[in-house]
């Protein structure tokens, strides 16, 4: 027993020397913890749990009521993200609550839940953690009944065909997803003042969510292109959500839909496999010199550089594009340049501080959709002028400084004059 | 042969009386120094309160980086993201008395910390004030008066509370530089030299250096240069005395980076300039009149007097223009909440919300001058037996102070000195009659003849000489119009004047005698009330103005218990946190925090920009949300929050609570004050349902509550005056507020400090 204690703690403390974690050098998460309500999904979705693990995840299955299970050992995460395909649990076991799944997003890791017609309290608490609201009638789902899937006619037209994507090469890939994809389950809607949560996949303007099974009483809270089947959730730590109201949307079963694709597509965003920058490099100097000083003058000639690199899933390329500012910022920007670009990575502008002391920022505030957020600012102190720093003799002073010498001139003949002439 | 024996006698007893004023004036020094040591004995050497932490951090600064770059010193470490430009910002004369002082002893190899330089600054110029008074008084009513004004100034409690060791404030040397300014002016005065002319520029030049409070000298003079030619006491003394004194003086102002252009272009200064021209128009006046034949002289006389109202006029009307294009009228804030004592309050609340811009309470002139309060009549009336050209000063001196300390209770240290030197006088010249009437009696019950009992009042020898001086002085003046510069005349017709006023005066002085038991008491009673003076001076150097008020101390059943708490929570602040974070706190803990913690601060003690101060007071007056934006949008880490509820400390932020909504609201009107008021009673939030309102005695409206933006990070020892909040950042947006009715409506109700009803 004792032997085999070892073993485990040997095996668990040595599981972070092999495998390779996300890092911010190298975003993409690899260890992945999924919990599943019966292990019987492991084999239905396989097409998808493929997909991941031809693409390097390590995928820990484990059982949502394991009393095992936990992200966290001495606060460090043994995960990189989680995904929940557990829509019935009533309770996680081990030390997995609410509050821990909201810790690890908030400590940056990623997380994708999917619900169900059947969706118990807990993953809608979730959801809600994160800016979904699901349906509150327990029984309700989607339903279409113009887009609905001819292969699996069944009357009730809950398993719905939708197109109506995101526009966002850089989170579904630059590759259209051909075929419509089929969504059977309960739908969602976001609040419009979050700014965070995107709607991925929306339904169309013809879909209403209700309860199949009993007559429609009185108009379905959520109809129309405002039910989200599909929502993804970008934090402000550059955490990624996916969140959507079917499990089933993920099994093998819909072989002739977009669903793979789709699927695949956006969990290469979720995973950071795709739409990750990191900005190095930052660098300012006065023009004409190469050393970083501790603070400008007023009115100095300056020059700023970045370099903006992409991660592509193995390594760091360059990131071209043409809209990236810098601000020169104290309380409000000062100063507002758009940065040029070598093609390589390499951002830079020159500019000429304000004739305005204080405390500035350099600025850099880059949110594109899809893309993680960059975010930089670096302080800078700008004094004035130092008291031997302004110009010794002023032009307009000379009628001054003529007056000055010729009264004391006149003066001192004055008193040579009065002590010594009779 | 009786007369050289005489004579050998007095210089002895002269001699005598010098080195024992010397010793006097020795003791005096000492006694100034060691009473102000309480609160090194009681608690530690350490800098108090909260502007000597600035002053302090600036003389690390100076010693360390040099003079240039102190001149230059931009500091982006005060005033996020503004910056304060402290060379250009701050009196630098106390920072260099410092920096000058531990610069020499560490020079001589005394190596002295900064700390302890600044701590004992006060104390040393302190025993620096009381010789200056002493010069001062003696220059007015002679060397008794002096040493008594001295003593009387080397422990008044108004002047203790500025100046005990560690209270390293401007106040500390600007003090010294007043009355010393005013010593030199009345030597130029009494002595006509240029010499001392110069030495008044450069001591006032000193005083602008050191204290905003110079305006009072530049407005003293003015006032009784005039108050001179008014009364017809215009002669080339005062012109020597004036304006050497207004044309160095301000262009020594001028190098001052502080005050700069100001000292030419504000209000506060015309006044001089104004009697400047007008001692000019008298001078003129006067030399004509010699030069001319009285016939000549009247139509010279409306001539001259008509040009001059001419130019006075224009000069005035410019002046007026001038000052009435300005918003402020050219009137600083201050200065005019001096002139109308509801000036502050109506319109300036940054001004009003600190307690030492207050009036004052009648208690507390009891408080800070004791029983000179009951002197100062007496002195008044002794300054005009005989009225010279230095008492009349002095009394323009103490008629001016009185006002200004009924104004500000600040104003009360320019008070003190001029009630010190007035009740010196009137102790003074008590003990001398009483004295001498007792002399008087006893010669006479011994039986020695009048004409002995005569020479025996020469042992008063030297107040008699300087009344006689005073005189002398009197009759030059009345003397000089009518004739001209000849000086043997002079000395002759002086030499003749002083011996007739010497008789007249010891004829005088025999008729003033009063009876030996009225004396007898009057003398005991002096002294008890002496006594009484040197007890509650002792008592409010010890007890009342020593606490550094950094460590508060409580006395419970189990003994003295010593709050650390403020320390703690900067040294809590230093260690724990990055150096470039930002801290927010209402302005009091602004210079503290930079000078203790070492971290940025929003708004500090230097209350030079109201608008940045009433966003942090709105921020602290916000919901919380919306305080967590504007605080965010500082950039702020850290808010540090003082709440003296636990343990009865009641200067907390719950107590200027009400002053945060006032100047938050005097920039930003969405905030108002009715809304933070319900009846009488102020509503408050606190978190562990011990809020109470110290100052009011009300309990705070809002308690047990969380926080959602802010998160609370030191929860010290088990006394709690501070809390210190973090700013978490918010990585989610939560979904459907309606789930939680009851946290939606919480969020509405809540604020960080207050609510609104």
């Amino acid at each position: 027993m004792a032997k085999l204690l070892l073993y485990l703690t040997l095996a668990t403390s040595l599981i972070p020397l092999f495998s390779v974690a996300f890092s911010p050098e190298n975003p993409t998460d690899r260890r992945v913890l999924v919990l599943v309500d019966d292990f019987a999904i492991k084999s239905s979705h396989s097409l998808y749990f493929g997909s991941l693990t031809s693409r390097g995840f390590q995928l820990e299955f484990k059982l949502a009521d394991d009393p095992n299970i936990g992200l966290q050992r001495y606060g460090q995460y043994l995960y990189d993200a989680l995904v929940l395909f557990c829509p019935s649990v009533e309770r996680f076991g081990g030390s997995i609550d609410v509050a821990s799944i909201v810790d690890f997003v908030d400590s940056g890791h990623d997380l994708i839940v999917a619900a169900d017609s059947n969706a118990s309290d807990l993953i809608r608490e979730v959801a809600t953690e994160c800016g979904v609201d699901f349906d509150e009638d327990p029984a309700a789902m989607v339903i279409d009944h113009i887009n609905y899937a001819v292969s699996n006619f069944d009357g009730d037209h809950t398993l719905i065909a939708s197109d109506d994507f995101i526009k966002a090469d850089v989170i579904l890939g630059s590759k259209k997803i051909e075929a419509p994809v089929l969504f059977q389950g309960i739908g969602h809607s976001l609040n419009p003042a979050n700014s965070l949560v995107l709607k991925v996949l929306s339904a169309s303007s013809s879909a209403y969510s209700a309860n199949p099974k009993s007559k429609l009483s009185n108009p379905p809270s959520l109809t129309g292109s405002a039910i989200s089947l599909v929502s993804v959730v970008q934090a402000r730590n550059n955490a990624r959500i996916l969140i959507t109201g079917s499990l089933s949307m993920f099994s093998n079963r819909h072989e002739k839909s977009g669903n793979e694709q789709f699927l695949t597509e956006i969990s290469k965003w979720v995973f950071h496999e795709r739409g990750h920058l990191k900005a190095v490099n930052v660098r300012h100097h006065k023009v004409g010199e190469s050393d970083e000083p501790a603070i400008y003058r007023i009115n100095d000639d300056l020059e700023y550089s970045v370099e903006i690199y992409e991660w592509s899933g193995t390594s760091w390329e360059p990131y071209v594009s043409d809209d990236v500012q810098v601000q020169f910022y104290m309380m409000s920007p000062y100063v507002l340049k758009t940065l040029s670009t070598d093609q390589k990575g390499h951002y830079s502008a020159e500019f000429k501080v304000p004739d305005v002391y204080g405390v500035f920022q350099f600025k850099v505030e880059y949110q594109r959709l899809g893309y993680t957020s960059l975010s930089l600012s670096k302080q800078i102190p700008v004094r004035p002028y130092r008291h031997n720093e302004y110009e010794r003799f002023l032009p307009a002073a000379y009628p001054y400084y003529g007056s000055a010498f010729s009264m004391m001139a006149g003066f001192f003949i004055f008193t040579i004059v009065h002590l010594y002439s009779k | 042969m009786a007369a050289a024996a005489k004579a050998g006698e007095a210089t002895l007893r002269h001699a005598f009386g010098n080195v024992l004023s010397f010793f006097i004036l020795l003791l005096i020094g000492v006694l100034a120094f060691s009473i102000r040591l309480f609160s090194v004995i009681k608690y530690e050497s350490v800098i108090h309160e909260f502007d000597p932490y600035f002053n302090y951090r600036v003389t690390q600064f100076l010693t360390k980086n040099g003079i240039y770059d102190f001149w230059n010193w931009f500091d982006d470490r005060t005033w996020y993201p503004l910056g304060r430009v402290i060379g250009g910002t701050v009196y630098p004369g106390l920072t260099l008395t410092a920096g000058t002082i531990w610069w020499l002893l560490n020079s001589l190899n005394i190596p002295l910390s900064v700390e302890t330089v600044c701590v004992f600054t006060a104390p040393i110029f302190s025993a620096f004030a009381s010789w200056a008074t002493y010069l001062l008084t003696k220059e007015v009513k002679g060397a008794g008066a002096g040493l008594t004004a001295a003593a009387l100034l080397a422990m008044v409690p108004s002047y203790i509370s500025r100046s005990v060791a560690g209270s390293y404030d401007n106040e500390a040397v600007a003090i010294f530089a007043l009355i010393i300014t005013f010593y030199l002016y009345i030597k130029t005065l009494n002595t006509g030299s240029l010499f001392y002319a110069t030495l008044n520029a450069i001591a006032y030049f000193y005083m602008v250096c050191s204290w905003g409070g110079y305006t009072f000298i530049i407005n003293l003079i003015p006032m009784h240069v005039l108050l001179c030619i008014v009364t017809g006491r215009y002669s080339s003394r005062l012109y020597i005395a004036y304006a050497p004194l207004v044309v160095l003086g301000t262009l020594l102002a001028a190098l001052v980076p502080v005050v700069g252009f100001n000292a030419v272009m504000t209000s506060e200064h015309f006044a001089s300039f104004l009697v400047f021209i007008i001692l000019h128009v008298v001078a003129l006046v006067y030399y004509i009149k010699g030069i001319l034949s009285p016939k000549m002289f009247k139509v010279a006389v409306t001539l001259v007097v008509s040009v001059g109202l001419v130019v006075c006029c224009a000069v005035i009307a410019i002046l007026v223009a001038l000052v009435a294009s300005s918003p402020t009228k050219g009137w600083s804030g201050r200065s005019l909440s001096l002139l109308d004592p509801t000036y502050a309050s109506k319109y300036i609340p940054i001004i009003a919300s600190v307690s030492e811009h207050q009036p004052p309470t009648w208690p507390s002139y009891f408080m800070d001058i004791n029983v000179l309060a009951f002197l100062v009549p007496a002195g008044i009336i002794a300054c005009f037996l005989p009225l010279s050209d230095a008492s009349s000063f002095v009394v323009l001196y103490i008629v001016t102070s009185v006002y200004f300390s009924g104004v500000m209770v600040r104003l009360m240290l320019v008070f003190a000195p001029a009630a010190c030197i007035m009740s010196g006088i009137a102790l003074s010249q008590a003990f001398d009659v009483f004295t001498r009437s007792i002399k008087f009696q006893l010669l006479r019950i011994l039986g020695f003849s009048e004409a002995d009992a005569g020479d025996g009042s020469s042992a008063n020898v030297v107040p008699e000489n300087d009344a006689v001086k005073v005189d002398k002085s009197e009759e030059t003046i009345k003397e000089r119009p009518s004739r001209k510069n000849k000086k043997k005349e002079k000395e002759q017709m002086e030499k003749a004047q002083a011996e007739k006023t010497s008789a007249k005066s010891k004829t005088e002085k025999r008729l003033l005698v009063l009876p030996m038991e009225l004396s007898v008491i009057g003398l005991l009673l002096l002294v008890f009330m002496g006594a009484f003076y040197v007890v509650h001076c002792v008592w409010a150097a010890a007890e009342a103005y020593s606490a550094p008020s950094i460590v508060l101390t409580s006395y419970t059943h189990e003994g003295l218990h010593v709050f650390d708490d403020f320390r703690e929570a900067y040294a809590w602040l230093r260690h724990n946190t990055e150096v470039d974070d930002k801290v927010a706190s209402w302005w009091d803990y602004g210079y503290q925090t930079t000078a203790m913690a070492n971290r940025t601060v929003i708004v500090d003690n230097n209350t030079w920009n109201n608008t940045h101060i009433a966003t942090v007071g709105t921020a602290m007056s916000s919901p919380e949300k919306a305080a967590w934006e504007i605080f965010n949008s500082l950039d702020v880490k850290y808010v540090l929050v003082v709440f003296g509820g636990l343990v009865g400390y009641p200067s907390d932020d719950i107590n200027k609570f009400l002053w945060m909504v006032r100047i938050g609201g005097g920039v930003f009107p969405h905030i108002k004050e009715p809304d933070y008021l319900v009846g009488l009673l102020l509503l408050f939030v606190e978190t562990d349902g011990k809020g109470f309102d110290r100052v009011r005695r009300t309990e705070i409206g809002k308690k047990y509550f969380k926080l959602t933006h802010f998160e609370e990070t030191v929860y010290l020892e088990n006394f709690l005056p501070h809390y210190i909040y973090l700013l978490t950042v918010i990585t989610r947006q939560r979904g459907r507020e309606q789930a939680h009715p009851a946290q939606k409506e919480a969020d509405h109700e809540r604020r960080i400090l207050g609510s609104r009803k």
